[in-house]
């Protein structure tokens, strides 16, 4: 316990960031030394927050814009996408800078499966969609993870546009009028009919707030489950169910045999190799995983509110964002990606107007970070906790302790 | 010091042999037509003078280089061009002479690395957590552990490998080679950057490494380390076998003496 | 597919070639920034694509400065004055951009030892803030009420459009090489850039700073030990890269004449193509996978149709690195002979 306690509060001094990363790891403590019951217990209500937010809109966190369910829903979509990318990039260690090739594979399957050649119902496009974009994955790692580690950033940047500039020029896929009209997943409940019936199982009415006084908002209601163009609450929902899901097998997957040999090959190929891990095979997986996921992301993407996609959705732009989200969260840490992912997405719309502004302030605040936290807002706890005892031993040989 | 030779006598398991094995790079000849084999149970020192030819001998035991003419026969098989994973798995395992480690993963988690290599667990037994991967979790955490004891440096198991001191990274290299569970341990200059005192833990921990029944390939530079701990040795010179014996053998082979102790006991002098 | 269209006849082939080669040339010169970083850092510099863009800006606005905007294009010959004068400017603004960037993006990480990675980021970030500068000059100019004056600079209003044409000059036909009328500009291209590669090589390779560079690329530590200033190698080297990225982008606005603020993105990922092509950390490597790039994709335009010409130099990219890892001059800046 005392150790604990020193390693807290050591004697030197931090910047506001890695102060951040000691309150994390205060609060994992703390939840770590609660009961069984109270932990099961405290992740359902974080979960129940979760999906209880963009009703709740709450005051300063709420965006300027009217509809918060869809800045929520594109919060969740990046925070999904970071933690599939973070397989690829934080455990395994490959640079993939045309992760958004993949977002676009799973949009397109969608797209081209729910009504531009057929008219599969969403929910049975979307598996589809995700086997395409993992077969996609391996197609282009199968050559691309032979290629040394500096050089996959370039191949799969390449990749990324080729893929874009391919659905810019094949008929078959839209070219670049794109894909319009997709449809929704099925409402869950009555049918809507406008435009007098709101259809649903049941309404749930949002808060408003006043100041900080909250009152019910029985005007804007969200109607238990329907997926439409309107409201775009329910498909948060989805999301973050998915996202729960994916959570929750990257949580078993990691802290098994194939995630050490992720960790290992990231940190030494050639010696991963001698130790008798075929690191090809487990690269070409997590970039099929990471690939999946990507696809997962993009099939909600493309079916969500606006229901069109086009070339000009998938700009490279896009791939820097998710590797950025990943980086600056904490590489290697799946709850430092998602944070990533949330602010990479929600603090553009929370900002919306400096909208002018906010790819400068983005790109000063991406290498202001850089510089200033290399590891990345939550890294994983190790890291941090090896960080710590490296300035701890810089400060004491600094006053000259270390002599004895 | 007790007798540790005794494995020398009888009739013994080879587990490895170098045959006839000549290395041509172009022109230059790295390896010309040596023979050698290491047996069941023992510890063999592989010595000689800079660019005698030890790496190019090493890799072609570990399979990294073919033999341009001759063959290696490990477990009585030849050995042919292997993924590099395939040959840890055949049952040969290495440490590194500059160390590495899987520097931001935990002491325990680089020796379960090592003790993966045999694991038959995939994907979808991690993600459904099927009994055999946990048997095989549980298995290999036991084993690590384990060899974490034999090593010494089981209190630090927790810590992150980089922040081992230089020494235990060494021992932990040597744990996780041996977590492959290989038929042979080879060992690449273990003793390098290592004063005096260290060295002698070092001697005693690779006696103990062959009291558990590993076979040890040791390559290394220096003699009192090879004398002291091995029970035979092999002596390379520009490329050739030059002698073969037992340490008290070799100290007194005129050759050997010629070709390496000499210069070694005038700077010892 | 239409091979007819590149080896039909040999006018056309010839046609396609050279203008790959004129464009592969200028690929080249931005590819060494990549490569001397790389060589000597093993980081992408991924900003290095703004460093060619703020040096096009350079080379427009000399233009303007000296030339005035709204005049019929001039001969190679006229302009020359100008060119040189915006040759000068464009290597200056471009080197001055490079030194920022290490300044700024790079060397408190390379003195943290941090992650590749992080570099990476960085530099992402940094070239983002770069090229977002230069999309809102306008905006910046009017905070201190001068985006009138400055009109035919900042663009008011339209600071993300393309700079349309504020540097045209008439090419001159001197002679045909098949059907392809090789042009003053053309000729002026080549020569450039072969001659700043040149200049460049010899530097590298004879120079005090040259030893320093091959040194800290081959063993920073042992480099350091041996008394060479790795910080201020460092630096050279970002300058070097940023004076070809200058050279390059007057180079590139005499033959396109307009730019825009993202005009760097995409020939930063060709030129880093190039550069990996040739193999990373190699000059003259870069010079090779610059001129085969240019012509490669020509060529793949010619037989697939120029929308494709983007994903016939990636294709190309990655046959190369399956085949040859390495690239095709594996070689890096450290090993270069002296």
């Amino acid at each position: 316990m005392s150790a604990a306690t020193t390693e807290r509060t050591p004697a030197v001094a931090l910047n506001p960031l890695q102060r951040l990363g000691l309150w994390w790891d205060g609060v994992v403590d703390r939840y770590n030394a609660l009961p069984k019951l109270s932990r099961l217990l405290l992740v359902i209500l974080f979960v129940l927050f979760c999906y209880a937010l963009p009703l709740l809109r709450p005051p300063i966190i709420t965006t300027n814009a009217i509809d918060f369910g869809g800045v929520m829903f594109s919060v969740a979509a990046f925070a999904l996408v970071a933690l599939g990318l973070n397989i690829v990039i934080g455990y395994a260690g490959l640079l993939d800078l045309g992760y958004v090739g993949f977002y676009a594979v799973g949009a397109y399957t969608t797209g081209v499966l729910t009504t531009y050649h057929w008219h599969w119902p969403f929910f049975l496009a979307l598996p589809l969609a995700i086997a395409v974009t993992m077969v996609t994955g391996v197609i282009l790692g199968a050559p691309t993870l032979r290629v040394r580690g500096d050089y996959l950033a370039i191949v799969t940047l390449g990749f990324g546009e080729i893929i874009r500039i391919c659905v810019n020029n094949v008929q078959w896929l839209g070219a670049s009028a794109g894909i319009k009209d997709i449809p929704h997943p099925n409402t869950i409940g009555k049918k809507p009919v406008p435009p007098f019936d709101p259809g649903g199982m049941f309404a749930i009415p949002h808060l408003k707030w006043n100041g900080w006084v909250p009152s019910l908002d029985k005007v804007h209601e969200t109607h238990f489950l329907v997926f439409g163009a309107v409201d775009a609450i329910p498909y948060y929902w989805l999301l973050l169910t998915a996202m729960i899901l994916v959570l929750l097998g990257d949580r078993l997957v990691k802290a098994s045999r194939v995630g050490r040999a992720w960790e290992a090959t990231r940190e030494d190929e050639d010696a991963a190799e001698l130790m008798g891990v075929p690191t090809f095979k487990y690269k070409l997986m997590a970039f099929a995983l990471g690939a999946a996921i990507g696809g997962l992301s993009g099939s909600f993407y493309a079916s969500s509110q606006g229901g069109y996609i086009s070339p000009d959705s998938f700009p490279l732009l896009l791939s820097m964002l998710f590797v950025a989200a990943v980086i600056v969260g904490g590489s290697g840490n799946r709850w430092g990606a998602m944070a990533g992912g949330t602010l990479v997405a929600y603090l553009p719309e929370r900002f919306r107007a400096f909208a002018d502004y906010r790819l400068l302030v983005f790109g000063l605040a991406l290498t202001v970070l850089a510089v200033w936290r290399p590891e990345g807002l939550l890294p994983p706890r190790r890291t941090r906790r090896a960080k710590l005892v490296e300035a701890q031993i810089d400060e004491l040989e600094g006053e000259g302790v270390v002599d004895e | 010091m007790s007798e540790t030779g005794a494995q020398t006598g009888g009739p013994l398991t080879k587990v490895l042999e170098v045959d006839d094995v000549t290395i041509r790079f172009g022109g230059l000849t790295a390896l010309d037509s040596v023979s050698f084999d290491i047996r069941e149970g023992e510890i063999l020192g592989l010595i000689g003078p800079n660019g005698a030819g030890k790496t190019t001998c090493f890799n072609v035991m570990t399979g990294v280089y073919q033999a341009t003419s001759g063959q290696v026969l490990f477990d009585g098989k030849p050995l042919t061009k292997l993924a590099r994973h395939k040959i840890t798995q055949l049952g040969i395992a290495r440490t590194f002479q500059n160390i590495r480690l899987f520097r931001s993963m935990t002491v325990l988690e680089n020796v379960m690395v090592g003790a993966d290599a045999h694991s038959k667990v995939g994907f979808w037994d991690a993600l459904l957590r099927t009994p055999r991967h946990r048997h095989t979790e549980s298995e290999s955490t036991t084993r690590a552990k384990e060899l974490l004891k034999i090593v010494g440096i089981s209190a630090r198991h927790d810590e992150l490998a980089a922040n081992l001191s230089y020494g235990d990274q060494r021992r932990l290299e040597i744990a996780r080679a041996m977590a492959t569970g290989p038929k042979l341990l080879c060992l690449d200059e273990p003793a390098a950057g290592f004063n005096p005192a260290e060295k002698l833990k070092l001697m005693e921990l690779i006696r103990r490494v062959r009291d558990e029944g590993y076979t040890v390939l040791l390559i290394e530079h220096d003699m009192r380390l090879v004398m002291g701990v091995t029970d035979r040795i092999v002596v390379l010179e520009f490329g050739r076998k030059i002698a073969e014996g037992t340490p008290a053998e070799i100290r007194d082979n005129p050759a050997v003496i010629a070709a390496y102790l000499g210069v070694d006991e005038e700077d010892a002098s | 597919m239409d091979l007819g269209a590149l080896f039909g006849n040999l006018n056309n082939f010839l046609d396609f070639t050279v203008g790959g080669l004129v464009f592969g040339a200028i690929y080249a010169l931005i590819a060494l920034g990549y490569t001397m970083v790389y060589g000597v850092l093993q980081l992408i510099n991924f900003a290095h694509s703004e460093v060619f863009m703020y040096g096009t800006f350079a080379v427009a606005w000399t233009f303007i400065l000296l030339h005035g905007t709204g005049d019929a294009s001039w001969s190679l010959g006229r302009a020359l004055p100008i060119l040189l004068v915006a040759l000068v400017a464009a290597m200056l603004m471009s080197a001055a951009i490079a030194l920022l960037l290490e300044r700024v993006a790079y060397r408190p990480l390379i003195n943290k030892n941090a992650p590749k990675l992080i570099a990476l980021i960085s530099a992402i970030g940094a070239s983002f803030a770069l090229a977002e500068a230069m999309g809102l000059r306008d905006r910046f100019a009017s905070w201190v009420h001068l985006d009138h004056k400055l009109a035919n600079y900042v663009a008011p209003d339209k600071a993300r459009d393309v700079y349309s044409n504020p540097v045209s000059i008439q090419p001159h036909g001197l002679f045909h090489l098949g059907g392809y009328e090789v042009t003053d500009v053309d000729v002026v291209v080549i020569v450039a850039a072969l001659a700043m590669m040149f200049a460049l090589d010899m530097f590298v390779r004879r120079t005090r700073f040259g030893r320093g560079i091959r040194a800290v690329a081959q063993d920073p530590e042992s480099a350091a030990l041996m008394g060479v200033n790795s910080t201020r190698v460092v630096q050279v080297t970002f300058l070097v890269g940023g004076l070809m990225a200058g050279a390059a982008a007057t180079l590139y606005m005499m033959k396109i004449g307009s730019t825009r603020q993202n005009a760097g993105f995409i020939l930063g990922v060709k030129a880093f193509t190039a550069a990996v092509m040739g193999g990373i950390g190699n000059l003259r490597g870069a010079l090779l996978g610059g001129l085969l790039l240019g012509v490669m994709e020509n060529w793949g335009s010619a037989v697939f149709g120029s929308e494709w010409k983007d994903v016939v130099a990636f294709v190309l990219l990655v046959l190369i690195l399956l085949v040859r890892p390495s690239g095709l001059l594996g070689e890096a800046l450290g090993k270069a002979r002296a």
